[in-house]
């Protein structure tokens, strides 16, 4: 399941909601994504996410069916937020189930790598010295490719 | 045909999106972005430095001889920054 809001979120209810039910899972991994107030020096006092509509969906989707084709899971969960944040505000939320720890534990890392290179959002800072968007990391490439070598 | 732009493109070019008529020598993403280079200069700056546009066609990321008609949908953006 993937979700797009600007609303923030419960991560124990999200994941008790998402396992309810299915006996077979015998793991959960997450993962939470918070808003830092320092960025490369600067201090943020906040960030503002934009997305592409329509395009964000699809590709948190393809990104989920991804991650189920390459490992056993029973059920999976994606949230992302856009719009104004501050420091200590959630941002994101990964969880994979799977009957074995492992499968869960390399999802929930594979869907974070992958989401931060594929997935249409993009950060404006507010910093001192005015606003600013941030700039995408080479350390994000190499992670997601990464796991483009082990396919 | 539908331009989206986003984030810092957005900024420069100076709309989030609009309608255009595309023309007949238009074929594909390199000579769209060609054109659009030569309508203002905020255009010609955010298309400037190619290494740091993306673009994507009827929302799937796509290349520089990708094929491109009216009825498509191009988004222009950078490099995509979300999760943590």
């Amino acid at each position: 399941m993937i979700r797009v809001q600007a609303q923030d979120f419960d991560v124990g209810a999200e994941i008790d909601a998402l396992v309810a039910g299915n006996t077979q899972i015998g793991g959960v991994a997450s993962f939470v994504g918070y808003v830092r107030d320092l960025n490369d020096g600067n201090t943020v006092s906040a960030i503002t996410l934009e997305h592409y509509p329509g395009m964000t969906e699809r590709k948190l989707e393809e990104i989920e069916q991804e991650a189920r084709r390459r490992w056993p899971l029973d059920a999976t969960l994606i949230i992302h937020r856009y719009g104004r944040l501050e420091p200590g505000d959630r941002i994101v939320l990964v969880v994979a189930a799977s009957a074995h720890r492992q499968s869960a534990f390399d999802a929930a890392m594979f869907l974070m790598d992958w989401l931060k290179t594929q997935a249409p959002f993009w950060k404006l800072e507010a910093t001192g010295d005015g606003d600013h968007w941030v700039d995408a990391r080479e350390s994000d490439g190499l992670a997601a490719e990464k796991w483009s070598k082990e396919e | 045909m539908k331009l989206v732009y986003f984030a810092w493109v957005r900024s420069k070019v100076g709309i989030a999106e609009e309608d255009i008529t595309l023309p007949d020598t238009i074929g594909d993403m390199k000579t769209l972005l060609e054109w659009l280079r030569g309508r203002s200069d905020g255009f010609a700056d955010a298309l400037s430095d190619m290494t740091s546009i993306r673009f994507a066609v009827n929302q799937e990321i796509a290349e520089l001889d990708q094929p491109i008609s009216d009825q498509d949908e191009v988004a222009l953006f950078p490099p995509m920054t979300g999760g943590q």
